[in-house]
């Protein structure tokens, strides 16, 4: 197909592959970039600044697309730990299972894991958008400061621990709520969003099977009164 | 940061593979240990005898005279065997006299020897060095067995030794591999100790290898014992065990420390992360999974 540039990682280093996609790609009129036999290896496609298709083939290890500028990302299999870590734009899509920190400090973009999320998916969010298919584990969204998460299962325990102005949307069971986080009434705005964000992962839950979960803001202030218990 | 790697053969026929198909699992985890390593090996049980595998730490190993030494204080055939070049450091003896017997004679006998082990299942080796090192000096791509248990190193909090290296064992046919750190060791040690249980390094990974031992001589089962461990051992690990019957996988409430299991009608394998497993034959077809936290998973060999 023209436009298209396949790797082999069982034949080609990954940090030729890299470089491939950092610099070379654009300037070749390459659109695709397809990677074979990801097994498990690290920083695929990680820091990749261009609107490329990337394909991965296999799961993928640590960091897959992480620092990922305008790139759509597929990974065909699982992803390991820090998926789209620090993504700024773009489209990252796992099609199997996603480790811990899935998402962890995404600016912009979008993430899609079709199957769960291991523990802190989406810690310290910073505006990026993340969609998973299943469930969620522990301490996700600890910390997140601005964008969405929509879980279409159930999330573990203490999910959107010290959340800022980061919105979550949950469709299954909570194990525990974080400190300061609260379950809030969903508005026409939020069902919107629900409907939006699961129709950019190609999913068709009823929006209206979803919770929201926001941030009460009690630890915006210091309170001097609560004996450092919340 | 470590590696652990666990093989457990469920098809027969796979089992003269072992350590083929282990050596680039341990290998695939260099870069998340590469000062030390060790291998635990099951399956090849000695009936009416046990195994002690030896390292001789200090000074030049003269496995003859402790040959000499053993045919006089005990009666019946000793065999000690070599995976490693003759004058080498490593020794399975194989005995028929009481391994505890033994094990206390040899403290007196021979006080350069460390007892890597003891049962009737279990060889375990370890050193350091790279993995790749480490195989290739006790020929471990050529070990059979059922199942093992494997670590590579990179030490945090106690010294680069063969001591210090994983697996840790206590007991007979026991062992246990670490990713990860304790936070209590100490007061861990603090209760066995008085108890009769002898520690022999300041290591934080041999105080869970101790603990779990202890309650499976009061009277658990290990996935109990590890239960059990949920409230006494305070930091973060992924534990990977093994017994003669069993190997038993389990991560902290955090599961900060990774761990994905591959598993096919043929195996069960296990290793801090895929690239280790990613070599083996049908792993396209495998159910693979990472061990959620606080949930012990325990495959029998």
């Amino acid at each position: 197909m023209e436009g298209l540039k396949e790797f082999d990682l069982a034949k080609t280093s990954l940090r030729e592959v890299n470089r491939y996609l950092h610099r070379d790609a654009v300037g070749a009129g390459v659109k695709r970039v397809k990677i074979l036999n990801a097994d498990g290896a690290h920083s695929i496609a990680a820091g990749v600044n261009a609107p490329l298709e990337v394909d991965i083939d296999g799961h993928a290890g640590y960091y897959a697309g992480g620092m990922n500028m305008h790139a759509h990302i597929t990974v065909h299999g699982n992803a390991g730990p820090g998926v789209g870590e620090n993504m700024m734009s773009g489209t990252i899509r796992v099609e199997g299972f996603a480790s811990t920190a899935a998402g962890a400090s995404a600016h912009g973009g979008t993430l899609v894991v079709l199957g769960d999320a291991a523990l802190r998916c989406g810690i310290s969010l910073k505006g990026g958008d993340i969609v998973v298919g299943g469930s969620v584990g522990s301490f996700s969204a600890f910390m997140a400061q601005a964008g969405r998460i929509v879980i279409c299962g159930d999330a573990g325990d203490a999910l959107g621990d010290s959340l800022y102005e980061a919105v979550i949307y949950v469709r299954g069971k909570v194990r525990s709520l974080g400190a300061d986080a609260r379950f809030e009434p969903m508005t026409d705005t939020d069902y919107a969003a629900v409907r939006e964000l699961l129709g950019r992962a190609g999913l068709s839950h009823d929006p209206q099977s979803f919770q929201r979960v926001a941030s009460a803001k009690s630890l915006y202030h210091w309170n001097s009164d609560a004996n450092q218990e919340y | 940061m470590c590696g652990i790697v666990g093989l457990l053969l469920k098809k027969p026929a796979l089992r003269e593979q072992l350590g083929e198909l282990m050596t680039p699992m341990l290998i695939g985890m260099t870069s998340r240990g590469p000062d030390s390593a060790g291998v635990a090996i099951f399956g090849n049980a000695v009936a009416g005898s046990h195994k002690l595998s030896l390292f001789w730490g200090e000074g030049i190993a003269d496995w003859k005279r402790l040959a000499t030494g053993l045919s006089a204080e005990f009666a019946g055939e000793h065999r000690l065997a070599h995976r490693s070049k003759e004058g080498g450091q490593h020794a399975v003896l194989t005995t028929p006299a009481n391994p505890e017997e033994v094990k206390t004679w040899l403290g007196k006998a021979a006080p350069d020897i460390y007892v890597l082990s003891m049962g009737r299942s279990i060889d375990l080796y370890k050193d350091i060095g790279a993995p790749a090192e480490i195989v290739g000096r006790y020929a471990l791509n050529k070990v059979t067995g059922t199942h093992v248990v494997a670590h590579t190193r990179m030490a945090t909090e106690s010294a680069v030794t063969p001591a210090h290296a994983h697996p840790f064992t206590a007991g007979q046919d026991f062992c246990l591999v670490h990713n990860g750190s304790l936070s209590n060791p100490h007061l861990v040690r603090k209760k066995l100790e008085p108890l009769g249980i002898r520690f022999v390094t300041d290591n934080d990974t041999e105080a869970a290898c101790r603990f779990f031992e202890w309650r499976m001589r009061e009277g658990d089962d290990l996935t109990t014992a590890v239960h059990r461990g949920f409230s006494e051992l305070d930091g973060f690990f992924t534990f990977l065990m093994g017994t003669d019957k069993e190997l038993l996988i389990v991560r902290d409430a955090f599961a900060c420390k990774p761990a994905v299991v591959a598993e096919t009608d043929d195996y069960v394998a296990i290793a801090s992360e895929f690239r280790s497993l990613a070599h083996l034959p049908g792993v396209r077809h495998a159910t693979v999974f990472e061990p959620k936290p606080e949930e012990v998973y325990s495959w029998k060999a």
